[in-house]
């Protein structure tokens, strides 16, 4: 309606001789069509939520059909059915259930100790001069060097049983909880720790109530990360030597060409990876209740 | 910098000879600042001439090179950005510096309610919009009933509506604590509004010490004040008619 008032009187200042053309520039009508109206908006969430549900059941179809028909050899990928049966073996015989205690226990410990030494280091290299000048230059160093290289090494040094398995698991998550610990500490807004001093905080207490908490964020997501890379660990230091765990079942199922129980053994880092995320978000969400306003 | 518990010749602030120097720049060079409990000045100036250099010498965040300054040992700060801890909810940011605060929480919910933010005592601070921010970092800064409290452009980062209630808020608070007050502000009128007294600094020395003798609460539109605006104008390097050309076409 204020349009069509304002076009009155703007046509009316058009000085004679002027060409009108260039006082009315090309409209676009922008109002709302009857199918803007119609609500589709939650249509398109539900086409969403089907199409992420439908995609990877297509591909599982597809992959069965491709083995039922033939197109591929069991030996290259055997059939989804087949891995399912994998599976029953696996579990039937006992052999899942003896190494998944043993994988978990190796990954966790590994990461228990990862973590917390990065975590202690990023701290004391983060709040004080001290030791980021002790710390932080070899740590640094050290992150350049691929984790996987000094498997050899481990082995060398370790022998071939528990202790290799889990130092390179250590190592591993060592530096990215380090780092974002060290990072999230030094990366706490200055104004912020300014306003602290000035209503008396200082030391411990500036640490434990504007420090911390403001790095809190960053030291999770250096704790994700370390999750994932654990399990990256995990595979590598159960390929050599493993007598037990799920890397064992990799080895012996390689040694006697049985890719559907590989399959059925990576299937199953695949769900921790997963599970690891699962758990770590609902961490985040309990830790975290200041960021979840925002989040959502 | 020292400490005292008397205040001599009742001041509580007392700041003579403050120098300040940068590199080779001396932002602030021969400046003198004295309030007595109660007291309420402003401080004007073009930007980079030391006015929160000095705020935040007589804050304690920063030291003067040279000179000698006297404060309450209970100073409060109110930024131009609210500063809230975003991890602690809205009452425990306002006693953030008590040592418990749980057995401060009754004092937080008081100063709140000052503020008129008592039923968002609970809320995190990412809920809160700019000018509750603001309102809740100003319970924060008169909850330890400060004896200085210094004012670092508070009202800058607020919408026009939002910085009318806060200067009456202010206005309020102030009269009602009693505190020595510093504010810094590029804002002629809020100073004006606000203060009993406007300083204008220029070359790190204070050019102009003008008391502002109009009864409160005080009207942009009164002559005087008008007066005072287009004094300051003219000092801060403004030419008036350039400042209001719209004015002066109708």
């Amino acid at each position: 309606m204020t349009t069509v008032e304002l076009v009155g009187p703007r046509a009316d200042t058009t000085a004679p001789g002027v060409p009108s053309q260039a006082l009315s520039p090309a409209l676009e009508d922008l109002s709302p069509t009857p199918s803007d109206r119609r609500s589709l908006a939650g249509l398109a969430v539900w086409r969403g939520r089907l199409l992420r549900f439908l995609v990877p059941v297509a591909l599982i179809a597809l992959w069965q059909v491709a083995s039922s028909a033939g197109w591929v050899s069991p030996r290259t990928l055997p059939s989804p059915s087949t891995v399912i049966d994998a599976f029953a073996e696996l579990i039937r015989n006992g052999d899942l259930q003896r190494a998944l205690p043993v994988s978990l226990r190796r990954a966790f410990t590994g990461l228990a100790i990862g973590a917390t030494l990065g975590l202690s280091i990023g701290l004391w290299a983060g709040l004080w001069k001290l030791g980021e000048e002790l710390f932080d230059a070899p740590l640094q160093i050290l992150r350049a060097v691929p984790f996987i290289a000094i498997q050899p090494l481990l082995v060398a040094w370790f022998g071939i049983y528990e202790q290799p398995k889990i130092t390179l698991i250590a190592a591993a998550t060592v530096f990215p909880v380090y780092l974002n610990t060290y990072h999230g500490v030094r990366g706490v807004d200055a104004k912020l720790i300014e306003a602290g001093q000035i209503f008396g905080l200082s030391g411990r207490r500036l640490s434990f109530r504007v420090i911390l908490p403001t790095a809190l964020p960053q030291i999770f997501t250096g704790l994700r990360y370390a999750l994932g890379t654990s399990l990256l660990a995990l595979v590598l230091a159960e390929q050599v030597n493993a007598r037990d765990g799920i890397g064992s079942i990799l080895l012996v199922a390689n040694l006697n060409q049985r890719p559907d129980i590989i399959i059925a053994g990576v299937i199953v880092y695949a769900v921790f990876g997963v599970l690891i995320d699962v758990v770590m978000r609902i961490v985040e969400k309990v830790a975290l209740p200041w960021r979840v306003s925002v989040q959502l | 910098m020292s400490s005292s518990d008397v205040p001599y010749d009742g001041y509580v602030v007392d700041a003579r000879g403050v120098r300040r120097v940068f590199g080779e720049r001396a932002v602030l060079d021969g400046v003198d600042v004295q309030l007595r409990q109660g007291d309420f000045i402003a401080l004007l100036g073009p930007s980079g001439t030391g006015k929160t250099t000095l705020l935040r010498i007589l804050a304690g965040l920063d030291t003067a090179t040279d000179g000698t300054v006297v404060v309450p040992e209970a100073r409060s700060v109110v930024f131009q950005e609210p500063r809230l801890v975003p991890s602690r909810r809205v009452w425990r940011n306002v006693v953030l510096g008590a040592s418990s605060a749980r057995k401060h929480r009754a004092e937080a919910l008081a100063a709140l309610g000052e503020v008129g933010l008592a039923t968002h005592a609970d809320a995190w601070p990412v809920t809160l919009s700019g000018g509750e921010a603001q309102r809740v970092a100003l319970a924060r800064a008169l909850v330890a009933e400060p004896g200085l409290l210094l004012l670092d452009e508070p009202f800058a980062a607020l919408d026009a509506l939002t910085r009318i209630k806060m200067h009456e808020l202010v206005a309020q608070l102030v009269a009602r604590h009693r505190p020595a007050v510093l504010l810094v502000t590029h804002d002629v009128d809020e100073a004006i509004l606000l203060s009993d007294r406007i300083l204008v600094l220029a070359n790190g020395t204070i050019d102009v010490d003008v008391t502002v003798d109009i009864d409160k609460p005080r009207q942009r539109s009164e002559p005087r004040f008008l007066e005072l605006r287009s004094f300051l104008l003219d000092k801060l390097g403004v030419v008036p008619s350039a400042a209001a050309p719209a004015l002066a076409a109708r």
